[in-house]
């Protein structure tokens, strides 16, 4: 039987297949059913910050409209004794997490103000979550904010939370920088243990029967599992600090490439979430199965074999996909 | 010894607090003023507070306060204590009860807010009408004067009746004392286990009904020994009072609050005293102190026990020195000798003389008079004027005092002027919005006076009739000494204007003290808001000297994220103003009360008031007043002056909180008002207003049709009238097949808009250039305001399409039809007013309607003025509100005359046929009414018929000019809530329903007891939370349309105006020409659901799209035609019930509080629509007839 264990932000993993945020982490029952499956490790859902606020303000709002304004209905909902508003349900099942399940749990915080990412990430540490990820992304819409300056915030945005925090810190990543490598190694120096290549993103899209953007989440697919692919191809051996894949990964084959490629670990979500946590398993099985028939010994042994630096011909993660295809379409006009 | 915290809170909360903690069971349902204390009840019960005994009271909502206290004499019957609360015609439903719980000497408390009684008009305010309706029923009557009375005589109340078994009950006056905010003492655990007797407890168990130890009690007695029966509680009766007065000096004991059944203050050889109870004994009491101390002989004897009346205590009470006696009583009773309390007095003092025991010789002169109905106010001056009038050879007897009638002369002339405050007591007012948060500001000043300081503190707050855009007056006082004032302030010695636009309709400069503060919130800085002040205000400044301050709480609030809320703004400039506090400390203790208060809603909330709280101060100026006024601009009137006499002379005061000036002949006899009047008000309440872009507009009527205030309408006209128009005017080429040739306009009313923006979202149209716009979108009001009136005005001149002149079976057609119902005072963007509007539109000039008490009779009929409305001919719904729970029978009544005198004047028709010719008589018997051109050709023959019946000396010939009328058709709308068709009026509804009678029941479902501030009714849906049910409703809502259907002959329809517009004027439609009883449920999206307004109709889309709110109708009438009923007009759900639940607070505030619960009740509301839905498909699947339709 091949060697799955894998390290990932100083933990040790007995496999490198870690299911990523979503809402399969919403309870401990969930996080519990990931571990059964084999999970090497859990991403938290994320805690959003500005859900948080958006929360507590629009409670704050809805309890008061209206209010003290006519005799007959000075108030128009019960006042409750307490509201799950703030990090306090989230800490908990962190905490509960714990006590459930002995894979590492790993926190995920999506930040709004410098404050909130600092305490927050405090407060994850203090709930017992082994390592945290910093949900990081901006849409900058305002021509005057520069790249170099909304890269810089990433910077003293992870430095203020490493300073705050002990437990390894993980940065998931957009794809969209200009120069990500540059980055990268920025934001290991600034404390960052790992980064965690690509977040997906909600693209809205336009009706236009009813003229409306609509918001449109889509799961991923297999193909998808390029892009992470190339990046952690690229930046392994180049930054010192792990990888995590996630984009796209859906198969044994798919977490195999990752690993080959470079990375520590292989997150997914899309899969479980539209074929069950039960994939895990399958996933871990053609894993070991396909090792077996290749004679590889352990994961580690794979770990990186074909990132840029390993493999025969390191331009091809230069070029760009377009060239490479032309290329190959003339090549096999020649003959 | 137990450890007492002092707290500021109102009279209803230190009632319940005592009441929960004495009760096992408690029965509730909700009323004004007293639904707060079940509103506690409820809300305890659900966190699990214990009662005395450490077990937590079981509370249970009933349908009716009938209900109520047939479950209270059940709980009593079977050993539980038990308690409910109640006030004004719910106190009257209780009485057939309450004799049976006193028969059968039954200790039970029940507390009452008490409240006038519906007379010529409901009211929801303070007086005795209530509680002296049941005077006669056997309860012992206990009666407060204050906050902190009412909680002692609440605990006095549940420990008397333990031992003299007979049952109380407890009242203080309903807001005076129920919403006064007041700095007391509070009662601790230990003071209550002291008060009540374990035996005690024990012998109320041991008379319970239980088969260890059967009893019969209930029988029915004969002739024979009844009587005798009803004499044996006698010896209880008159054990009571001692036992009262021996549980009073219990309690004095205990907290050195000594209460007598009559309690005297004044001079003690007074010669003129006043007998009274409830708030007004203690604005008497001080005023006697005051007068005596200056050397008059005058006194008080304040009424605590009413019931048993013991005169022997009375006697006791007065002054031997006593030469008159005026007796006050706070209700009225037309036709009888006099009051009840000035009766009862009379009868005790002349007893008392011919037995002996009075402590006079001679029979005092006993004068009785009324004062203070409806929470009128009672002020020491008018006590003064009392004592004043006692000092007459002949003082007048039966009078009024606090009014001016000027039609029996009743009343008693007052010098307003006199005052009795204290000079260290501090007085101040504040005038806010209601939405603004002022009152909510006030009373956490409140309470940081009160527990943070060794002053007293005192909080009264004055409310408008309106729900949107309404004006608020909060009263505090505060000082070294207890304040003992329940009355309103007239000379504050710190006015603050909370919102600018109030200075141009408002004096509120008359209320300061010369030398005092005025503060302004204003747009305008400290050097320039002089000049936007009106000539009056600038005027008292100057002439008062005011110290004037102004502080732009809006910027602040912008800057912080505030929104409109200025209220933790104005606070913090009342704090550094007034000096109460040093500066820092009091922000200190606004941030801990913040915190306190808004903590448990998020760190989010508490950091956006902080920083509020600390911009406030850079933003407050004190303004160097100039010498001289400088304004140009003039208060505007309350009413323009082209409105009628009446509602200028009348309405008008009562808009601008002068009504209490006008005099009884200016009030209509029979509490019957002109309807169309809303019109005059112009309140501008709305920032922004729709704009219509004719080019992009598609001419739907959609907008026109959701307007919940009926200020956007459209209208299609000759090209020709455009003459006239004003330059601004927009309009564009009609787009209606009908009308060809014309000319089509949208036109807002800007100054009667609210600013909902539902017809923006109701809008289909969207701009191809710029998708974010569409043909209606809102704009900034002021700068179009002045445009846009002129607009509307000529708008109004346009001529309206006649009812019948085009078919009304689409949205489009049907919304060129003239509403009948506008400009109501509901929230904005009301869920209900829609409805109404468009049945005023298609049958509002032949409706009458019924309206169940509830929100649609407050914004339809509370004063000062009403939305129903006529047309150019004069005709418009005719509208009446009975009460809560009759207004199906009251309807029906309607239908019932309306058949009968129908009938009659067609036998008079027949009668007289050879006189008025056949082709008129036929023409009148035989016409087909069907539809509204039929209908106008009826009115036509009976303005013919009236015509020629003049001619006719027969008599029958008058009698059926009486009735002539009746020949044509009406329709009957029975209108109302939810709470009162599914719970309190359900009996009725289910029986006229029954009745099979051509009436049309209109419910307007928001699934909560609306009007009182969201109560669950029957209709509330699992999983949702509402006052009463605080962890979220347990069961499912009552199919009400299901259980109509059952009869098969009643049509029913399930509407929802967001969802599909023309299946609800299908509804409509075919609801009033079904011959027979019809209901429609309608989906109203109301403030209580905590959902964003202008998305209301977004949610009715998908409470339909979720098959939470299935759309169909059952038309009975499809069965002669061999089809099934019921035609589901909905689709199958094709959304998650939690994707519509989750978007509102009622659902989502569960998901906050308690996930798993949430989750629980959800999972099972999914399963309810479930169930439902297969249903209802396989109803209607059901074939009918020969092989009829599969539909």
């Amino acid at each position: 039987m091949a060697d799955l264990t894998t390290s990932y932000l100083g933990l040790t993993l007995k496999n490198p297949v870690v299911a990523s945020a979503s809402p399969l982490s919403k309870k401990v029952e969930g996080i519990q059913r990931l571990e059964e499956a084999g999970a090497g490790a859990v991403v938290m859902y994320s805690l959003f910050e500005e859900q948080i606020t958006h929360e507590s303000l629009a409670l704050d709002h809805f309890l008061n409209r209206g209010t003290e304004s006519y005799a007959e209905s000075l108030t128009y909902f019960p006042d409750l004794e307490h509201y799950n508003i703030g990090p306090e349900s989230y800490l908990e099942l962190i905490r509960k997490a714990k006590q459930a399940v002995s894979i590492p749990v790993i926190g995920s915080l999506n930040g709004v103000s410098t404050g909130g990412w600092v305490d927050y990430a405090k407060k994850i540490e203090e709930a017992g979550a082994d390592a945290l990820e910093l949900n990081v992304y901006y849409i900058p819409t305002d021509p005057a904010i520069t790249g170099q300056e909304l890269e810089q915030n990433y910077v003293n945005l992870v430095k203020d939370v490493r300073a705050q925090v002990r437990i390894p810190l993980a940065v998931k990543l957009s794809p969209y920088f200009t120069a990500l490598p540059n980055l990268a190694s920025r934001l290991v120096g600034a404390g960052a243990n790992g980064l965690v290549l690509f977040n997906r993103f909600m693209q809205p899209d336009l009706d236009i029967e009813t003229l409306e953007v609509t918001p449109n989440l889509q799961l991923s697919t297999s193909s998808e599992l390029r892009l992470p692919l190339r990046w952690v191809a690229i930046l392994y051996g180049r930054v010192a600090c792990d990888l995590a894949l996630t984009t796209g990964v859906h198969s044994g084959q798919d977490v195999l490439k990752a690993m080959m490629a470079g990375a520590n670990v292989a997150m997914l979500a899309s899969e479980l979430l539209h074929n069950g946590v039960g994939r895990i398993t399958e996933i871990l099985s053609d894993m070991a199965a396909w090792m077996e028939s290749y004679e590889y010994e352990s994961v580690k042994q794979m770990q990186g074999s074909m990132s840029q630096r390993a493999v025969a011909e390191p331009a091809a993660f230069e070029r760009a996909n377009y060239m490479k295809a032309l290329q190959s379409f003339d090549n096999k006009k020649l003959y | 010894m137990s450890t007492r915290q002092i707290v500021t809170i109102d009279g209803n909360e230190a009632v319940a607090y005592v009441a929960y903690r004495l009760s096992e069971v408690i029965a509730i349902y909700p009323i004004t003023p007293s639904s707060a204390m079940g509103e506690w009840s409820d809300e305890w019960s659900a966190r699990k507070i214990p009662n005395l005994w450490g077990t937590v009271p079981m509370v249970v909502e009933m349908q009716s306060e009938g209900g109520a206290a047939g479950a209270v004499h059940g709980a009593l019957q079977t050993g539980a204590l038990t308690t409910t609360f109640t006030a004004s015609q719910g106190l009257l439903l209780m009485i057939p009860n309450m004799y049976k719980i006193a028969g059968e000497l039954t200790p039970a408390v029940i507390h009452v807010s008490a409240r006038s009684l519906a007379a010529q008009a409901l009211s929801i305010f303070g007086d005795h009408s209530d509680v002296m309706s049941v005077r006669q029923t056997g309860f012992a009557m206990l009666a407060s004067r204050s906050v902190q009375e009412a909680h002692d005589m609440a605990l006095i109340a549940h420990s008397a009746t333990l031992q003299a078994r007979i049952p109380f009950l407890h009242f203080f006056d309903g807001f005076r004392t129920s919403h006064e905010v007041q700095k007391i003492e509070q009662l601790s655990k230990e003071d209550l286990a002291a008060m009540i007797d374990e035996e005690l407890v024990s012998a109320h168990r041991a008379r319970a009904l239980t088969p260890e130890r059967p009893v019969l009690r209930g029988t029915a007695q004969n002739p024979d020994v009844y009587f005798q029966g009803r004499e044996t509680v006698n010896p209880y009766y008159a054990a009571c009072p001692a036992i009262v007065q021996k549980t009073m000096d219990r309690f004095a004991a205990l907290t050195g609050r000594a209460y007598h059944l009559f309690d005297y203050e004044g001079a003690p050889d007074a010669e003129r005293v006043i007998v009274v109870m409830g708030s007004g004994a203690e604005t008497a009491e001080e005023t006697a102190k005051y007068l005596a101390a200056r050397g008059e002989k005058v006194g008080v004897v304040t009424v605590h026990l009413y019931r048993p009346f013991s005169t022997e205590h009375l006697l006791a009470a007065l002054p031997a020195t006593t030469k008159v006696i005026s007796v006050l009583d706070r209700c009225k009773e037309p036709g009888s000798a006099g009051e009840p309390l000035y009766v009862d007095v009379i009868t005790g003092v002349a007893e008392g003389l011919a037995a002996g025991k009075a402590p006079f010789k001679n029979m005092p002169r006993i004068t009785g008079g009324r004062y203070g109905l409806s929470s009128k106010e009672f002020t020491p001056a008018m006590v003064k004027a009392v004592f004043d009038e006692m000092k007459k050879a002949e003082p007048k007897n039966h009078f009024t005092v606090g009014i001016n009638d000027d039609v029996t002369h009743s009343s008693l002339e007052y010098d307003p002027a006199f005052s009795i405050t204290d000079p260290a007591t501090v007085e101040c007012m504040f005038f806010g919005l209601g939405a603004d948060g002022t009152v909510g500001a006030n009373k956490n000043s409140i309470k940081i006076i009160g527990e943070e300081t060794e002053n007293y503190a005192q909080g009264y707050f004055v409310y408008d009739s309106k729900k949107s855009g309404t004006v608020t007056i909060s009263h505090l006082r505060f000082g070294p000494k207890p304040v003992r004032a329940p009355y309103l302030i007239s000379q504050a010695s710190f006015v603050a204007c909370h919102q600018f636009t109030f200075l141009e309709r408002l004096d509120m400069t008359r209320y300061a003290i010369p030398g005092g503060v005025f503060l302004v919130n204003s747009i305008y800085g400290p050097d320039e808001v002089w000049n936007h002040l009106p000539r009056e205000v600038q005027k008292d400044i100057i002439e008062k000297k005011l110290r004037f301050y102004t502080v732009d709480a809006y910027e602040v609030a912008q800057k912080t994220g505030m929104g409109g809320r200025i209220n933790t703004i104005m606070q913090t400039c009342f704090f550094a103003i007034s000096g109460v506090l040093p500066r820092e400390q009091a922000i200190e203790e606004i941030k801990k009360s913040i915190k306190k208060t808004y903590g448990k809603r998020g760190e989010a909330v508490v950091q956006r008031n902080f920083e509020a709280v600390d911009l406030t101060l850079a933003h407050l100026h004190e303004v160097k007043v100039p010498a001289q006024v400088t304004s140009t601009l003039s208060r505007r009137p309350a009413i323009g002056a082209d409105a009628p006499e009446f509602v200028r002379d009348v309405l008008g005061p009562m808009l601008v909180f002068e009504g209490d000036n006008l005099p009884v002949s200016a009030i209509p006899v029979d509490g019957t008002f002109p309807t169309g009047t809303a019109q005059y008000e112009k309140r501008n309440i709305a920032l922004e207003i729709p704009a219509w872009d004719p080019a992009t507009c598609i001419q739907c009527g959609k907008c026109v049709m959701v307007c919940p205030h009926a200020v956007i309408r459209q209208k299609v006209y000759d090209p020709a009238l455009l003459a006239k128009a004003p330059a601004g005017f927009k309009s564009t080429e009609a787009k209606f097949r009908e009308l060809p040739g014309t000319m089509y306009t949208i036109q807002v009313a800007p100054e009667d808009c609210t600013g909902c923006a539902l017809c923006v979202e109701a809008c289909p149209a969207k701009n191809k250039s710029q998708a974010g716009l569409k043909a209606i979108n809102m704009v900034e009001q002021p700068p179009i305001r002045e445009a846009e009136r002129a607009n509307w005005e000529f708008f109004q001149t346009l001529p309206d399409i006649e009812p019948g002149s085009i078919p009304a079976t689409t949205v489009k057609n049907a919304q060129l039809l003239r509403p009948l119902f506008e400009f109501s005072g509901a929230c904005a963007g009301c869920g209900e007013t829609p409805y109404l509007k468009l049945l005023s539109q298609l049958f509002g000039e032949r409706t009458i309607i019924a309206n169940a008490t509830g929100c649609s009779s407050i914004y339809g009929g509370n004063l000062p003025t009403t939305p129903w409305a006529k047309n150019a001919a004069g005709r418009g719904p005719a509208w009446s509100n009975s009460l809560f729970e009759d207004n199906a029978e009251f309807g029906l009544g309607y239908r019932l005359t309306l058949d009968k005198l129908g009938e009659y004047a067609r036998e008079l028709l027949t009668g007289l046929s050879a006189e008025l010719g056949d082709t008129l008589t036929e023409g009148l018997l035989n016409a087909d009414q069907s539809t509204e051109a039929g209908v106008a050709e009826q009115r036509a023959r009976v303005a013919a018929l009236k015509e020629a019946l003049k001619g006719i000396r027969d008599p029958r010939a008058a009698s059926l000019l009486n009735v002539a009328d009746y020949l044509v058709k009406k329709s009957v709308w029975i209108v109302g809530g939810d709470g009162w068709a599914y719970d309190i009026g359900y009996g009725g509804l289910d029986h006229v329903l029954a009745s099979g009678r051509n009436v049309n029941l209109l419910v307007l479902d928001t699934e909560v007891y609306s009007n009182t501030g969201g109560q669950s009714s029957k209709s509330t849906p699992r999983a949702a939370v509402a006052k009463f049910a605080a962890n979220g409703k347990a069961l499912p809502k009552k199919d009400l349309g299901m259980i109509a259907m059952a009869y098969g002959y009643v049509y029913v329809a399930r509407i929802a105006m967001g969802a599909s517009d023309q299946q609800t004027l299908r509804a409509f439609l075919e609801a009033d020409a079904y011959e027979g009883p019809s209901l429609i449920i309608a989906y109203s999206h109301c403030i209580n659901h905590g959902i964003d307004m202008r998305k209301g109709l977004e949610q009715q889309k998908l409470a339909v799209n979720s098959g939470i709110w299935p759309l169909y109708r059952y038309n009975p009438a499809l069965v002669d035609e061999g089809k099934n009923p019921l035609i589901i007009d909905s689709k199958d759900p094709t959304v998650d019930v939690q994707e519509y639940a989750y978007n509102e607070t009622r659902y989502r505030m569960l998901v906050q509080a308690d996930e798993a619960r949430a989750e629980m009740l959800m999972k099972f509301a999914r399963e309810d629509v479930r169930k439902r839905w297969e249903l209802y498909k396989q109803m209607a699947a059901i074939q009918y007839g020969n092989g009829g339709s599969k539909e």
